[in-house]
C-alpha cells in the first residue's frame, strides 16, 4: 500500500520538472525513479536480514559469555584441616563441624587420596584452601543461593577477612562430569570428543577421498555412477538420528562393538561425514583444470601418476577444507550418539577407543537438564569451549585454503 | 600415497581389534540404564562409588524406564546392562520378556519416592487445588454441568471449574507423552479418578471394544491449554517465571532448586514436602526402583558393592546425600525391609508384580 502512495505523491510533486526534463533529455526514462526505489528497497531488505542474523548471533554469544564466564572461577576457603587416621576414615571429621555445610563434599572425599600422595600430611593440622560447595560459590558470584543464616554468617565473616576468595577454576579442565556441581568439568568429554573424531577421520577421510577420486578421475559417466552420485547427495541430507539407528543395528548389534565407546561413535559419525567429504573432494578435484591432466598424459604418465602426483596435490587444499568442515559438523553432533549410548553419566576419561566415553555436546546437553543452578554457568562455559574449538577448526580450514590455494 | 597406505592399515587393525573385544568376559565397569528420573540419583551413587573405591565409575545411561527394560531384558550376555532404573514398577509384560530371554534372576529395589509438583510463579497468591480440579483442567472430555454426559472440555479459566479458584486463564506447562512424569501424572490424576466415575465408565460398559479408552480415561486436551514442554524440566521453570498466569507440572527436585522463582500449589490440602510425600498425604508421588541382573554378579564383581552403597542410610536415608537432590526417603520400616530383601538378592517373581 505505502508503495503505491509514495509513488503517486512523488509523481505529482515532480510532474512540472519532469515535463521539462522530458523535453530536454532524449534519454529520459519515466520508470527510472521507480526502478531506483526498487533497488534501494531490495538493498535495504538484504542489509536488514544480515543485521537480523548478526543480532541473533550477538545476542546468543553475549548471553553465553555473560552466563558462562563465572564458571571459570571457583570459590575456595582457608580453614584448618586435620589429617589423621580417624579423619581419613571418616573425612567429615577432618574439618570443624561448623564448616561441614560449607565445604564441598567432593573435596572431603579426596582427603584419603591426598594423604596417600603426601604421607607427611598425616597427623598434622594445616590451614588449607579448600573447595566450598556450590551454594557458597553461587553466593560469591552474586547469584541466587540457599544457605542457612547460621552458615551464611560464617561465610560472610570469612569473606570479610579475605579467607574466602574466587580463583581460576582448574577443576573445570581437569575433571570429568560430576553430580556435585563444583566438582564437575569437561575434561573427559574433551578427550571423548578427540578419540571419537580420530576414529571418524581415520575412516571417513581415506574412504571419502578415494571415492571422490574414483568418481571424478576413473569412472565413466554411466547409469551406475549417476545412481551412486544421487545416493551420495541424498545421504548428505539424511537426518543424523538415522545414522545413530544404523550404528546401533550394525556396529553394536551385528559386530558386537562396545556400547557408548568412541569406536562406535566415531564409526557412526564417519558414515555421517562421508558424503560431505566426498562432495567437497569431488568439487576440489573438478576445479583442477584439465590441461594439467592432459599435459601429464602427453608426457606419457599413467593415470595413477597423473592423479597422485599432479591432480591430488593441487586439489588438496579444497579437500582439506571440506574435511575440516565435515569434522566440525561431526563434533557438534548429538542426535546419533543418543542412540548408541554416548549420552550418559561417564565421569572417567576414556583411555582407549573401547571404553565408555561421552562427547562435548552431549556433556552440554546433560548439564542443561540438571536442576542445580550452578550447572547453568557450566552449560554456558561448555558451549564457549565447544564454540572456540569449532571456530579454531574453521579458521584452520580457511588458513589452509588461503595458504595452498592456486588461482587459475 | 603414504597417507592412504597408513590409513588402510589403521582401518584393518581397528577391525581386528573390534572383533577381539567381544571375547572379553569379566567386566570391571558396571553398566546401568533406565529412567531419566532415577538417573540423577543413580549417577550420584555411581560417582561416589567411583571416587571411594578402586573400581571404575559405573556408566549410567538415561534411556527412559521402558527403554531401559528393553535393553535389560535382552539377555544375559555381558553386553547387556547389569542394572536398570525405573520410575515405575516393572510391568508383567516386561517380566515375561525378560523370562523369555533367560533373564530370570532379578532383584527389585525401591529407593524412595519422587513427588510431582504442581507449581506457579511466586508472585501469585497461594493456589489450593484438588485432584478433581486438575482432572477437569487437563482432560479432553469432561462431565457436563448436570454430570450425566461427557462434553468437550471448554474450561478456559480456573474459576469456571470451581468458584473458589482465582479468575485466571488456565495454561498448563507439562511433560510430553514420552516422559515418565507424564505417565505418573496421567495414572494418578486422570486414570485414578476416571475409573471410578460412572460418567466415563458407563460408556465403556456400553461398548467394551469401541469405547475401550473410557475404562480408565486419560486423554489430555489438545486445544493449547495443556502445553507439552519437552523432557527438560528447567524449560518449564523458565516459562513459569515469564508467565505468571501459567502453572507447571514437573519433578520435585526442580521445585526445591528454584524456590526463588516458583512456589508449589497445594493438592488436596497438602504442599509437596519430604514429610507429606513420604507419608502419602501429598497425592501425586511415585516410587522409584532399580532392578539388578543377578546372573551378572560373578562377572561384574563391583555390582554387589554398588548396590550395597546405594541402599546405605547415607544415600537413601532421610538425611542422605540423595535427599539433597530431591529424593524422598521411604518410611523407616519399609526402608529396612527393602534393604534386607536386597541383601538376600531376593528373586523377583511374577506374583510380586501382579499383586498390588
Amino acid at each position: 500500500m505505502t508503495y503505491f502512495k509514495s509513488e503517486s505523491s512523488s509523481v505529482s510533486k515532480l510532474s512540472s520538472s519532469q515535463k521539462k526534463i522530458k523535453t530536454d533529455n532524449p534519454f529520459y526514462d519515466p520508470s527510472l525513479q521507480k526502478r531506483h526505489a526498487q533497488a534501494r528497497r531490495f538493498k535495504f531488505l538484504t542489509v536488514a536480514s544480515i543485521i537480523f542474523a548478526i543480532s541473533f548471533l550477538v545476542f546468543f554469544l553475549g548471553d553465553m559469555i555473560v552466563k558462562g564466564l563465572p564458571a571459570f572461577q571457583q570459590s575456595y576457603m582457608l580453614i584448618d584441616v586435620t589429617y589423621n587416621e580417624k579423619t581419613v576414615d571418616s573425612t567429615r571429621k577432618a574439618i570443624d563441624k561448623k564448616y561441614r555445610r560449607i565445604v564441598s563434599r567432593s573435596w572431603l572425599r579426596d582427603i584419603p587420596a591426598m594423604v596417600e600422595q603426601d604421607p607427611s600430611l598425616m597427623n598434622t593440622t594445616q590451614a588449607t584452601w579448600v573447595l566450598v560447595n556450590h551454594q557458597v560459590d553461587q553466593y560469591m558470584k552474586g547469584h541466587y543461593y540457599k544457605i542457612k543464616n547460621k552458615y551464611l554468617n560464617i561465610v560472610k565473616e570469612k569473606q570479610a577477612v579475605g579467607e574466602l576468595e574466587l580463583r581460576f577454576n582448574t577443576i573445570f579442565f581437569t575433571h570429568g562430569d560430576s553430580k556435585i556441581p563444583e566438582n564437575s568439568g569437561i575434561k573427559s568429554a574433551i578427550i571423548g570428543s578427540i578419540l571419537t573424531l580420530i576414529v571418524t577421520m581415520i575412516i571417513a577421510f581415506p574412504l571419502g577421498v578415494m571415492t571422490a577420486v574414483y568418481l571424478e578421475e576413473f569412472a565413466h559417466d554411466s547409469y551406475w555412477t549417476q545412481l551412486i552420485e544421487i545416493n551420495i547427495n541424498n545421504l548428505a541430507a539424511i537426518p543424523s538420528i538415522l545414522f545413530g539407528l544404523l550404528g546401533l543395528a550394525v556396529f553394536i548389534n551385528l559386530f558386537g562393538m562396545p556400547r557408548s565407546s568412541p569406536l562406535v561413535g566415531g564409526l557412526t559419525l564417519a558414515l555421517m561425514t562421508l558424503p560431505i567429504i566426498i562432495v567437497s573432494a569431488r568439487a576440489a578435484l573438478r576445479s583442477v583444470p584439465d590441461s594439467i591432466r592432459q599435459a601429464g598424459y602427453g608426457l606419457g604418465l599413467t593415470k595413477i601418476q597423473v592423479v597422485q602426483d599432479h591432480v591430488m596435490p593441487l586439489a588438496f587444499p579444497g579437500i582439506m577444507t571440506g574435511s575440516i568442515i565435515g569434522l566440525s559438523q561431526a563434533m557438534g553432533e548429538t542426535a546419533p550418539l543418543i542412540i548408541i549410548g554416548m549420552i550418559a553419566f561417564i565421569p572417567d576419561s576414556p583411555s582407549s577407543i573401547f571404553q565408555a566415553a561421552t562427547v562435548m555436546p552431549a556433556q552440554i546437553f546433560t548439564w542443561a537438564g540438571m536442576p542445580e543452578r550452578a550447572y547453568i554457568e557450566r552449560t554456558a562455559a561448555g558451549i564457549m569451549v565447544l564454540l572456540s574449538i569449532l571456530i579454531s577448526l574453521n579458521a584452520l580450514a580457511i588458513y589452509l585454503r588461503k595458504k595452498f590455494e592456486v588461482n587459475w | 600415497m603414504m597417507l592412504q597406505k597408513s590409513a588402510l592399515s589403521l582401518i584393518a587393525t581397528t577391525a581386528i581389534m573390534a572383533s577381539t573385544i567381544n571375547m572379553v568376559q569379566a567386566r570391571d565397569q558396571i553398566r546401568i540404564v533406565g529412567s531419566s528420573t532415577v538417573y540423577p540419583f543413580s549417577s550420584s551413587v555411581a560417582e561416589e562409588f567411583g571416587a571411594t573405591t578402586k573400581h571404575s565409575t559405573p556408566v549410567v545411561e538415561s534411556t527412559g524406564s521402558g527403554g531401559g527394560m528393553k535393553l535389560f531384558c535382552k539377555g544375559n550376555g555381558m553386553d547387556t546392562p547389569d542394572i536398570t532404573n525405573a520410575s515405575r514398577r516393572m510391568k508383567t509384560k516386561e517380566f515375561k520378556l525378560c523370562e523369555k530371554n533367560g533373564v530370570t534372576d532379578i532383584t527389585e529395589s525401591v529407593i524412595g519416592f519422587d513427588g510431582i509438583a504442581i507449581a506457579q510463579n511466586k508472585q501469585n497468591k497461594a493456589l489450593a487445588l484438588t485432584k478433581m480440579h486438575l482432572l477437569l483442567a487437563v482432560a479432553e472430555e469432561v462431565p457436563s454441568k448436570d454430570g450425566k454426559s461427557l462434553v468437550k472440555n471448554s474450561y478456559k479459566r480456573w474459576n469456571e471449574i470451581d468458584a473458589s479458584l482465582p479468575d485466571r486463564e488456565i495454561t498448563i506447562y507439562g511433560p510430553p507423552t514420552s516422559s515418565g512424569t507424564r505417565d505418573a501424572f496421567e495414572d494418578m490424576i486422570m486414570k485414578g479418578q476416571t475409573k471410578k466415575m460412572d460418567v466415563y465408565t458407563s460408556l465403556y460398559k456400553k461398548d467394551k471394544v469401541k469405547n475401550k479408552g473410557y475404562k480408565k480415561y486419560h486423554k489430555v486436551r489438545q486445544d493449547g491449554v495443556y502445553i507439552p514442554s519437552g523432557e527438560n524440566d528447567n524449560l518449564i521453570v523458565q516459562k513459569l517465571s515469564k508467565n505468571p498466569a501459567a502453572i507447571g507440572i514437573f519433578g520435585y527436585s526442580f521445585l526445591i532448586e528454584n524456590d526463588d522463582k516458583i512456589s508449589a500449589a497445594t493438592v488436596n490440602g497438602f504442599k509437596p514436602t519430604p514429610e507429606t510425600i513420604s507419608s502419602g498425604k501429598y497425592p501425586i508421588s511415585r516410587s522409584l526402583f532399580f532392578y539388578t541382573k543377578n546372573s551378572h554378579r560373578k562377572e561384574v564383581p563391583a555390582m554387589d558393592k554398588y548396590v550395597a552403597l546405594f541402599m546405605k542410610e547415607d544415600m537413601i536415608g532421610p538425611d542422605g546425600i540423595l535427599s539433597e537432590i530431591g529424593l524422598i526417603a521411604l518410611p523407616d520400616e519399609r526402608r529396612s525391609a527393602i534393604r534386607a530383601s536386597v541383601e538376600k538378592h531376593t528373586k523377583l517373581t511374577l506374583d510380586d508384580l501382579s499383586k498390588k
